[in-house]
This record gives structure tokens, C-alpha cells and sequence, in this order.
């Protein structure tokens, strides 16, 4: 690909083909984003990477969480305060909803790197699982959580 | 990086509308992508209104129509008309396609939107420059490599290893494919996407093959092969019905194979 590697006309652009025309412009680049129609598997792979970072705004909470508990009991009681408030519990929703979407999609990756699932109708059906599934079982957690009086409001 | 909007200068703005005659009737509304390098404008979007009943089955036939009738400055690429060559590959109501293979009466909406394949550099209209796509397909050295001198004649396979080609060696090179996979989009310059993928696992699956390891050592980089997050668009639009990332999965197997390891070790 080596004649690929001259300068373009775009900033980034290392294969030359972003170039200036006489007219003053540089080559176009054709939309992408702004007119394709998703498909479920393409919404389950984005969802993923947003997953990523929601897990890891989550590991934070978890290491503020782990330094409040060490600075004793009175500091302690003050977060758990706050974690049982309903803006604590939505926090706690969203991070159940962020755990269970984190094991369905790596699920759903460690089937595809068993080389299973790979048909467009399975991966149509493993996408769906995977994008509606954290949604039903965050839902059913909290509904046996405030069932069995772990949390209240 | 990862880019999600177009760059300056590459924005369509709205074009011109070519109306249908007054009493036409079936009209069906075709917002299609412009570029002329000759002129200084931005791209644009022209509409065109054009009767279903003046035209063949395919949207083909409704850009041929448009540009024999309509604007004779519209571009597109064509030639075989039935979807052997490849040429005519387009995003059409937001996938790619073949327009000779893709009926206009397919798309749900009366507003039908054609536009280049995404995010390559725009030629002219719907012409996109493919030439970073073919080198790709170039550099995974897609012809017969064998240590056996050759035969007299054909050399031959059984039926099971023919077999093992269905799938793989019917990929046309339209491109529907890698343009339509958001890891190509952010990675073209590293990652060789989905169809010269395919179209490398077709050579290690081929039986009559003995560059198999050397063909593997190729791919074996954290951006050829592995930029491939199975997203499943390359599946989802081939035209052909073909599936890229089941071969990009096969292929990633056999790069942790225990032979492959066993052959590297004692290499």
C-alpha cells in the first residue's frame, strides 16, 4: 500500500486521497454517520461501549465508596445515607443496569469468539438479548430487592 | 480517531428539487447525494420526483431514468445491471447496496435517499474513490500460493474441500461491505476490513494453499484482524449474502489454534 502514503489534503488523511481540486476544495469525504439506518447488532455494540464507561464511572464510585468506609463509622453512615436516598437508588439502578449489560454483551462476545452465533438471524437474536436483557433483569433485581426489604424508600 | 460528524466542506447543504409533471402519478422522491468537483460548492442534496410507472423495477433503472430525462450531469458507476460486477454499490435508504439488485418498491418510504458509500472520499455524485480498498484486497495477495510444482493439469480438491469455499469465494468487491463497518469508518488506514478479510480466509481455506501460516503471520496485528468488533453491518448488507465476520471469527480461531502455536514454536 506503500503509494497510499502520501500527504492528503485533510488533517489525519495519510492515504492521499483527501486532495484539493482546482476549485479550492478538498475531496469530500462521503456521510456515514448522519444517514445509516442501525441495525440491533450495530445498537448492541455502541451499547457495549458505553457500557465500558458507565463500569467505569462505577469502579470510581466503588473506591470513594472503599475510602469513606475507612475514615469510620460516622462518615460511613453519612454515604450509606445517601446511597439509600431515591437519587442514591437511582445511581444503584444504573450501575445493576450497567452490570448485567456488561455479562450479557461479554456473553454474547465470548459465544462470537467461539466462532457460534455469527449468522445475521442469531446475531440478529444474541443483539436483543443483549440490548433488552440488562433492562428486564435490573428491573426484576430491584423489584426482589425492595421485595425481600433490603431497600425502602 | 474517532470521528462522528464530517469534516468541514464535506457537509451537504440542500440542493435543487426537480418536480414531477403535474397529474404524474406512483411519484416516488429521490434525495440524492451531488458533488462536482469542477464547481465551487459544497456537496448538496438534490431531490428528484420521478413517476414510478416511467421506469424499470430497480433503483437502477429510477438513476438511469433520472439522468436520461432528468440531469445527464448525475454520476454513478454501472455495468452489469445484475449484480455480478459489483460497480453500482450505494447506501440506499440508509444501508448499502447494490442499486441493480435493490427494487425501488423495497424501501418503505416514498422519500428514498442514495448516497455514496460512507465515508470514503466522494469523486463525483455517487462516485467514491475505492482505490485504498483495492490496494487492501492487494495486500492480502488474493491468487493460489503452492509449494507443489505445477500439475499437468487442474489441481485437484475433493468435494469437502470445495466445500469449504462456498461463502467465501462468491464476494464481488462492491465494497458494501467494508464501507458499511464503523471500525473501517475510524480505521481504514490500519484495519483492511471485512471484504479483504473474506477474501483472505478464502485462500487459507483453500486446500491447494500452503502459505496458509505466512498468510496468518500476516493478519496477525492488533489493527488488520482485530479492529473487527463482530458489529455484524458487513453481514447485515452484503449483497451477495455473504458473511465477513463469520471468516474474521474463523480466522481469529486459527491464530490461537494449538498447530499454529506448535508451528511457531518449532519455526
Amino acid at each position: 500500500m506503500s503509494n497510499h502514503q502520501a500527504a492528503g489534503g485533510t488533517p489525519g488523511d495519510r492515504t492521499g486521497r483527501y486532495v484539493r481540486h482546482p476549485n479550492g476544495h478538498v475531496t469530500p469525504m462521503s456521510p456515514f454517520t448522519s444517514i445509516w439506518r442501525w441495525h440491533i447488532t450495530m445498537v448492541a455494540s455502541i451499547l457495549f461501549r458505553v457500557t465500558i464507561g458507565a463500569a467505569t464511572v462505577g469502579a470510581i464510585l466503588l473506591l470513594g465508596w472503599a475510602a469513606v468506609a475507612s475514615n469510620g463509622a460516622e462518615a460511613y453512615n453519612k454515604l450509606a445515607a445517601c446511597l439509600a436516598s431515591p437519587l442514591g437508588l437511582i445511581v444503584g439502578f444504573g450501575l445493576t443496569l450497567v452490570l448485567f449489560s456488561f455479562l450479557l454483551n461479554g456473553a454474547r462476545h465470548l459465544i462470537n469468539d467461539f466462532g457460534h452465533g455469527l449468522t445475521v438471524k442469531s446475531a440478529n437474536l444474541l443483539s436483543r438479548i443483549a440490548v433488552w436483557g440488562p433492562l428486564v433483569l435490573a428491573v426484576l433485581f430491584w423489584v426482589a430487592l425492595f421485595a425481600t426489604e433490603k431497600v425502602s424508600l | 480517531m474517532v470521528q462522528l460528524n464530517l469534516p468541514r466542506g464535506s457537509k451537504p447543504t440542500t440542493g435543487k428539487v426537480h418536480k414531477a409533471p403535474a397529474g404524474a402519478k406512483n411519484v416516488k422522491s429521490y434525495k440524492v447525494y451531488r458533488y462536482d468537483p469542477e464547481v465551487d460548492a459544497d456537496p448538496r442534496w438534490d431531490t428528484y420526483e420521478v413517476s414510478s410507472d416511467d421506469h424499470g423495477p430497480m433503483l437502477l433503472d429510477a438513476l438511469i431514468h433520472i439522468k436520461n430525462t432528468i440531469d445527464p450531469t448525475l454520476s454513478f458507476r454501472r455495468s452489469c445491471r445484475e449484480g455480478i460486477c459489483g460497480s453500482c454499490s450505494m447506501n440506499i435508504d440508509g444501508s448499502n447496496t447494490l442499486a441493480c439488485t435493490k427494487g425501488w418498491d423495497e424501501c418503505k418510504s416514498h422519500n428514498i435517499t442514495i448516497a455514496p458509500l460512507p465515508h470514503q472520499p466522494v469523486v463525483k455524485d455517487l462516485v467514491t474513490d475505492l482505490s485504498l480498498f483495492y490496494a487492501q484486497y492487494d495486500s492480502i495477495q488474493p491468487y493460489l500460493q503452492s509449494d507443489v510444482p505445477d500439475p499437468e493439469k487442474e489441481r485437484l480438491q475433493t468435494p469437502e474441500e470445495r466445500e469449504k469455499l462456498d461463502g467465501l469465494y462468491e464476494c464481488i468487491l462492491c465494497a458494501c461491505c467494508s464501507t458499511s463497518c464503523p471500525s473501517y469508518w475510524w480505521n481504514q488506514e490500519e484495519y483492511i476490513g471485512p471484504a479483504a478479510l473474506l477474501g483472505a480466509y478464502r485462500w487459507i481455506s483453500d486446500s491447494r494453499d500452503d502459505a496458509t501460516q505466512k498468510r496468518l503471520d500476516d493478519l496477525e496485528d492488533p489493527f488488520k484482524l482485530y479492529r473487527c468488533h463482530t458489529i455484524m453491518n458487513c453481514a447485515q448488507v452484503c449483497p451477495k449474502g455473504l458473511n465477513p465476520a463469520k471468516a474474521i471469527a474463523e480466522t481469529k480461531k486459527l491464530m490461537v489454534a494449538p498447530s499454529r502455536k506448535k508451528e511457531k514454536a518449532s519455526a
